[in-house]
């Protein structure tokens, strides 16, 4: 396999290790296609993207990938069952306005899913939160609560728990402190950020 | 080699008759239309534009009645955003037009003009014509094909049909199938040019006593679709027309009125009103799901192309809303599409004007 661009983040190095080479993609809040571009680049994949942003999908289009403004929380409907090999949300889960619904989308569009988010039960977030008492600013999460996209904030066990609850099978996962990949242990107290690989 | 920016001019007389969606065919189908740019040996190079409803073959080379610039060379020419250096350019007249290429105004077989004994044309039936005209350059698979408005459809049209015969396919503040709303303003037009004396059911060419005046009224409700509120505001206001009072009369007292009544006569210098007719109407059959047993996700189910669509939201002629049907039609037939709602103030005449954006995005696709 090539060599992944150096800058790529941890999180997204791990996906794009880890999608089949040659699977249809679909890439949910695309943002400027670096994750896409990465896998056309890396794994051979067939990658659409959806993105909010006009400007990001521009720069999507400028790099001759395939992505469309459109709104996850709406437009993910559109899409027929099974039609991605792989449905990606990246970073994303945390703004969405049902994060259970759009997990949902994620697994019926897709066959398997990959989704990460920052955890908000890393030590640091609640250390912060515990002698200030205020909602914590991080390197990953670097926007006052009235500003911040992220209105779903969750944890680690939040998330195993929403799994739990909905059925959902657990392929693979990924921890990471400090654009780090750390062991399992203890994860929701020490990683900044979790990958998981999903299926039905 | 090509850094002069020449075009070439060429009518294209159809070897064979024409079969239209209405059941009848069309005799010794001419078309007219302009190239820019060289042609690759190979014939990979190719770009077709498809006009808009009152545009032509003129894209980037002056209008030969108006002397005005062509309708898009801000954006077709060398080192431009359809760079004329690297592709090579067709725009050819529709069917159904009055700028070379055969229409109502044409001469028939008793060399009669055809008037109303042309037959109604469909959008699929101009893009049947102008692949026969592909046919006969010997040119397989296209670039790309790109079109606003109409050319959009037309766009959509040859992607939908054609599907082997473009790389690349961009619509621009355009639609799938024509609303009851866009109806709606295309009838007015059709009346005010038939309610005109000196139209005569079509057999104006004689004595060249067109209806101008129908169809100067025609243009003038249309224009007013083509720009938005705010922009129509900004530019012109309530501000007077070269006077410090309103008369109390029907005078252009508004600089609006001028300049619509402006737009109006300036129109019928250049467009046959009978074509006016014509087109519209293919416009307002527009409806590519129908075509296709009423789901528009079925069109496309051949599709093989790139397909990019660009929407303007200050557009309410084609507003973001039809862009979202096809792109999710594409969606649902596993089309490769990008989609991109831009933000311009000029209403649907966006896609004629200068929108920076507009240009990135088409360049970066047409890579």
């Amino acid at each position: 396999m090539n060599a992944l661009p150096a800058n790529l983040r941890s999180d997204l190095a791990a996906i794009v290790q880890h999608v089949p080479r040659g699977a249809r993609v679909l890439d949910i809040g695309c943002g400027d296609g670096t994750l896409m571009a990465a896998l056309r680049d890396n794994r051979d994949v067939d990658a659409r993207g959806m993105e909010i942003s006009p400007e990001k999908v521009q720069l999507c289009v400028a790099k001759g990938l395939s992505a469309i403004q459109g709104d996850a929380n709406r437009d993910l409907e559109y899409y027929p069952d099974g039609s991605f090999d792989v449905a990606i949300l990246s970073q994303t889960l945390q703004t969405a306005e049902h994060p259970d619904k759009m997990l949902d989308e994620l697994l019926r569009i897709g066959r398997d899913a990959f989704v990460s988010f920052p955890n908000f039960a890393y030590w640091r977030m609640r250390f912060s939160l515990l002698f200030h008492g205020r909602m914590p600013i991080t390197r990953h999460l670097p926007v006052s609560w009235y500003e911040t996209e992220n209105i779903h904030q969750l944890t680690i066990a939040d998330f195993y728990a929403l799994l739990d609850y909905k059925g959902v099978k657990i392929e693979r996962s990924w921890f990471f402190t400090h654009d780090r990949e750390i062991g399992p242990t203890y994860a929701n107290w020490r990683a900044e950020y979790a990958v998981f690989q999903l299926s039905r | 080699m090509a850094t002069l920016e020449t075009s070439s001019s060429s009518t294209l007389k159809l070897p064979d008759a024409l079969p239209l969606d209405s059941g009848q065919t069309l005799e010794n189908v001419e078309i007219a239309y302009e190239t820019y740019g060289e042609m690759a040996a190979d014939k990979s190079n190719i770009v077709l534009i498809f006009h808009a409803l009152t545009m032509d073959q003129y894209v980037a080379s002056p209008h030969p009645i108006t002397g005005k610039p062509g309708w898009w060379s801000e954006s077709v020419g060398p080192g431009k955003t359809i760079d004329t250096d690297r592709f090579h350019v067709i725009c050819a007249n529709v069917i159904g037009g009055c700028m070379g290429s055969t229409g109502p105004s044409s001469m028939d077989a008793q060399g009669q003009p055809y008037a109303m004994r042309f037959p109604v044309i469909t959008i699929r039936d101009m893009v049947r014509a102008q692949v026969a005209l592909l046919d006969h350059l010997g040119i397989g698979t296209l670039h790309a094909v790109i079109g606003g408005s109409m050319g959009g459809m037309l766009a959509l049209s040859l992607a939908a049909n054609y599907p082997e015969r473009a790389a690349r396919v961009i619509g621009i503040a355009t639609t799938a199938r024509h609303s009851a709303q866009n109806i709606a303003f295309h009838e007015v037009g059709r009346q005010a040019i038939m309610a005109d004396p000196n139209w005569r059911k079509g057999e104006y060419y004689a004595d060249g006593i067109s209806p101008d005046a129908g169809l100067a009224v025609a243009r003038m409700a249309a224009h007013i679709t083509y720009l938005s509120e705010a922009g129509l505001t900004e530019k012109f206001g309530r501000r007077l027309q070269d006077r410090k009072a309103i008369s109390f009369g029907f005078d252009a007292d508004f600089q609006i009125e001028s300049y619509l009544r402006h737009q109006g006569i300036s129109f019928t210098s250049r467009f046959d009103a009978n074509s006016y007719l014509y087109i519209t109407r293919a416009m307002d059959y527009f409806d590519l799901a129908e075509e296709h047993g009423g789901r528009l996700a079925d069109a496309f189910a051949g599709a093989r192309a790139r397909f990019c669509l660009i929407s303007f939201d200050t557009d309410w002629l084609y507003p973001t809303a039809e862009t979202r049907n096809v792109v999710h039609a594409l969606n649902a037939a596993a089309a490769p599409v990008s989609f991109v709602e831009l933000s311009a103030p000029y209403g649907h005449d966006s896609f004629l004007l200068d929108v920076p954006a507009l240009d990135g995005v088409i360049k970066g696709f047409l890579e």
